[in-house]
């Protein structure tokens, strides 16, 4: 994307007033999507990103600096914002060595989006329409976005590190209304994957189509949930943003080393049941938060974070990880060439267990089980978090029965986290996901196994 | 960039529109600085340009759209074919149009202060710095601060069409933010306080600081409570967040669609008769106030509810056309790279007489809520179902009591709006498009032990 001589120029000229690190951080990203409502496309956008984030560390100070100029001259300039905010006062590095870094992606592409036909795409949104409302005449509306994105990265540092990286995801959802005596209700499905258009080869649109509209249809004949604390079980693959809240938010290294986790200072000790194994693992192919290299050239990494419910390590950025002298496990991204990187999740998921769903079920006297959450939020300082339920049903004697309306769920991290007294053995990646953190979105996977939370899960009902 | 050279850069794309075609630009620029401190030093400054343009067409009643964070002749070149190629596969649509102007003149608001540009650097360092050191010596259980920062943006944009829309305006904005953390080895909670401004002079930074401690330490000690029904009051800062619910619920937007409980009910009486709910996008006194909305009309006061009766509904131009009626300018943009969707500027509840402490004596017995989590997953805007995490404090015999955390308040919002019994006199702004006042509401479920 850009010559090696003009990037050591941008590093030294990043340099200049004394660093103890510098980076360039390149991006271009193409992206576009098409959307359907009411029956109708409603409209197709495509757009297009390029520029340069630069980036100074000076002792505890960093500087940064964007721009979309990628000429030398602009580069240079912001080069010099850069080093001038980080307020070095030293003398400028010589020119670096550079060294390519050789990380083999996990993704590959078979389809480039970017080559198949706007009609191929526009189609695949008219067949999810008519085949949600062919589910029957409860469904009152659709709508349905395909978006696809091709991005990519350059990083290189003073460290000596050049990496480049190649990302294409391609993602498609759908919401369908269905309105009833009770009022109106909403099912949603969505797949997304670090693929091309081959990703239709594995998934019908039909298909999640149908999915959105049942969920829709279900919940018409739903009673409000009950409320307060009571045993929950949830199913695989639609709880794993559960755990990407709890406990992964709170074991990132810069809340941890901020004293702004609950998990700081607890590495070796028990933090969760004997069951749990913890995992942020950035190597698997095609998840919605993968990738080759990280955005500061960093390859990506499997770590393990919790193993039998002891706390092994946190995540870490190359920002972190150098101020306490170890390396980065690959968790440093950012939303874009204008964002600053800091530690974020990949693909996190709790590993499968012994125990059959079936079992785990029929073990329930009564509780609750969610089949699907929806979106969360935690406060990782205290550990209380909070998620949307957006399919749940009642368990009664050991089996699921009715359909309960929407609600919330709320708990504490570390309390559900050594409250989990059974794992399934059905393990199941969930959606795709857009994790926000201090301003910033960046693509996430989760995953989960049929689970059971004994107790220290809420149920935020309107029941009586 | 100034807005006169953004408003150039539009023009020259309308001008290139071709027979038969409806082409709007957006162009926007901005200059944003940002200083987070960290234990009295700079933890990260951040200085930077970005640009971008929005191109829409729209073409025998269909639209496309093509975005680019770059100006250059090639890059607009290429914007305008990719938009032209796009609309080429929408569906008919008869009632899709760019805005018309409508004769309605702008209020000139001034949201441009030139003293931001002369802004010393090291006075905003100071003032990150500062709002740390402040937090920090502002209560002995303060043990920690997540985040301190300064930032502010300059931002011109510029919009044009072959309809005649051709409005370019710049303004300022100012943030000082802080998130702190307070407690001990047994409990831990957080708060955070703010001040926004047009300039660094309209900035409080003791006001900012003394919002976090509070915040921080108001709910030490506090636990779960038994589940219960009763009446909750709400804190401005949690009425705000409601409001902003229910004005998404009133935008043409989820009416056109099918997707708002509120559809085809004005005149009806949806509030209790204490409710008056208006957009007041021109108050020059909340940081989001506007005089252009996002397809370049004036912003007016929009009446939503009155007196507990639903008047109307927030519309842009599209779906003011598909509901027979005009646009209120309640066109709202999240950036150039979005096609103008309908949102509200300035919400705002008509203030009743009763302070906040009036009405919690008045309650007597009930739950003051500080602070909700999860409200955009915990409340379904088509059926009105509502459940959220919430925190605050106990109220009994009219007095505040015990601390409580981690329970969830439930009902629909239609039942809310019927159960409300007060609305207080202390209206509140915040960086949001939503004011607040404290709000009493009877009958609400508290889910907990």
């Amino acid at each position: 994307m850009i010559e090696e001589p003009i990037i050591q120029r941008v590093l030294a000229a990043a340099s200049s007033r004394g660093a103890d690190f510098a980076e360039i951080f390149v991006e271009e990203k193409r992206s576009s999507s098409a959307l359907l409502d009411d029956g109708r496309i409603e409209e197709l956008t495509s757009g297009r990103d390029r520029g340069a984030g630069i980036r100074v560390v000076v002792g505890e100070s960093t500087g940064f600096a964007h721009t979309s100029d990628l000429s030398e001259s602009g580069l240079i300039a912001a080069a010099e914002t850069a080093a001038a905010a980080a307020r070095g006062s030293g003398q400028g590095t010589t020119i670096v060595d550079l060294d390519r870094v050789h990380a083999k992606s996990p993704n590959s592409v078979r389809i480039m989006p970017g080559d198949v036909p706007k009609a191929k795409k526009v189609e695949l949104l008219l067949t999810a329409n008519e085949m949600a409302r062919a589910e029957g005449a409860a469904i009152t509306q659709v709508s349905a976005r395909y978006a696809d994105s091709h991005r990519r990265i350059l990083v290189a540092n003073t460290d000596g590190i050049l990496g480049t990286d190649d990302q294409v995801k391609t993602l498609f959802s759908i919401s369908a209304v269905a309105s009833g005596d009770s009022g109106m209700q909403t099912g949603r499905e969505s797949i997304g994957r670090t693929v091309g258009f081959e990703l239709f080869d594995s998934y019908e649109v039909a298909d999640l189509a149908r999915t959105a509209a049942q969920r829709a249809i279900t919940k018409l004949a739903a009673r409000p949930a009950p409320s307060g604390e009571m045993t929950v079980v949830i199913g695989p693959g639609g709880g794993g943003v559960m755990f990407h809240e709890a406990c992964g938010h709170g074991l990132e290294a810069d809340l941890v080393g901020k004293g702004a986790s609950v998990f700081a200072g607890r590495v070796g000790e028990q933090v969760a049941s004997s069951l749990v194994t913890l995992v942020d693992d950035g190597t698997m192919g095609g998840e919605w938060g993968c990738f080759a290299i990280d955005d500061e050239g960093r390859p990506a990494q499997r770590n393990i974070l919790i193993q039998d419910g002891i706390l092994v390590d946190y995540m870490w950025d190359g920002l972190r990880a150098r101020a306490e002298g170890r390396s980065s496990s690959g968790n440093g991204r950012r939303q874009s060439y204008q964002h600053l990187p800091m530690v974020r999740m990949t693909n996190t998921y709790l590993l499968g267990g012994a125990s059959t769903p079936d079992e785990i079920l029929a073990d329930t006297e009564s509780g609750v089980y969610i089949a699907h959450l929806g979106g969360g939020q935690v406060n990782t300082a205290t550990g209380d978090f909070v998620f949307g339920m957006t399919e749940a049903y009642l368990i009664e004697g050991g089996r699921i029965t009715e359909p309960l309306r929407e609600g919330n769920l709320i708990g504490n991290g570390p309390g559900v986290l050594t409250s989990i007294d059974a794992v399934g053995n059905d393990f199941a990646m969930g959606g795709p996901g857009t994790c926000g953190k201090d301003g910033q979105g960046v693509p996430v996977g989760d995953g989960v196994p049929t689970l059971r939370v004994v107790s220290g899960l809420t149920i935020g009902g309107t029941a009586a | 960039m100034n807005p006169e050279e953004l408003q150039q850069v539009a023009d020259r794309i309308v001008a290139m529109a071709q027979p038969g075609e409806q082409v709007e630009a957006v162009v926007a620029w901005s200059r944003d600085t940002e200083v987070r401190a960290f234990e009295g030093q700079v933890e990260h400054f951040v200085s930077a340009d970005s640009a971008g343009v929005g191109i829409r067409i729209i073409n025998q009643g269909k639209q496309g759209l093509s975005w680019a964070g770059v100006l250059d002749d090639a890059a607009l070149n290429e914007c305008l074919a990719e938009a032209r190629d796009n609309a080429s596969f929408g569906s008919v649509d008869p009632h899709a149009g760019l805005a018309e102007p409508d004769g309605v003149v702008p209020d000139e608001l001034v949201l441009y202060d030139e003293r931001l540009l002369q802004a010393d650097t090291e006075e905003k360092i100071r003032l990150a710095i500062e709002l740390e050191a402040e937090v920090r010596k502002g209560d002995p259980r303060i043990f920690g601060i997540e985040s301190a920062d300064y930032a502010d943006s300059v931002v011109s944009t510029a919009i044009a069409s072959t309809t005649g829309i051709r409005r370019a305006s710049a303004e300022t904005s100012v943030y000082l933010g802080v998130y702190a953390l307070a407690g001990d080895d047994d409990e831990t909670t957080t708060g955070f306080g703010f001040s926004v401004g047009r300039s660094l002079q309209e900035l409080d930074l003791e006001a900012a600081a003394d919002e976090a401690v509070q915040r921080c330490v108001r709910l030490l000690g506090a636990s779960k409570a038994p589940s219960e029904r009763l009446t909750v009051v709400l804190h401005p800062y949690v009425t705000s967040q409601f409001l902003s619910l229910i004005a998404e619920m009133l935008s043409g937007e989820s009416v056109i669609r099918g997707r708002s409980p509120f559809a085809g009910r004005v005149g009806e009486a949806i509030a209790a008769p204490e409710f008056t709910m208006f957009d007041d996008a021109t108050d020059r006194l909340s940081p989001t106030a506007s005089d252009t909305d996002g397809e370049g009309l004036a912003c007016r006061a929009v009446p939503l509810i009155e007196s507990g009766v639903l008047t109307g509904y927030l519309h842009n131009a599209y779906t003011a056309r598909v509901s027979g009626t005009s646009s209120t300018g309640s066109a709202q943009r999240s950036s150039h790279r979005s096609a103008p969707g309908v949102g509200p500027h300035v919400i705002k509840l008509r203030p009743g007489q009763s302070s906040a402490e009036e009405i919690i004596s008045q309650v007597g017995d009930g739950f003051l809520v500080y602070d909700i989590a999860g409200l955009h997953s915990g409340v379904n805007p088509v059926s009105g179902d509502l459940s959220v995490g919430a925190d605050g404090i106990r109220i009994r015999g009219g007095e505040l009591a015990e601390g409580i955390r981690e329970v969830t308040i439930g009902s629909t919002l239609q039942r809310m709006l019927n159960d409300v019994v007060a609305v207080g006199s202390d209206l509140t702004y915040f960086p949001w498009e939503s004011t607040g006042v404290t709000l009493a509401i009877a009958d609400v479920t508290m889910s907990g032990q």
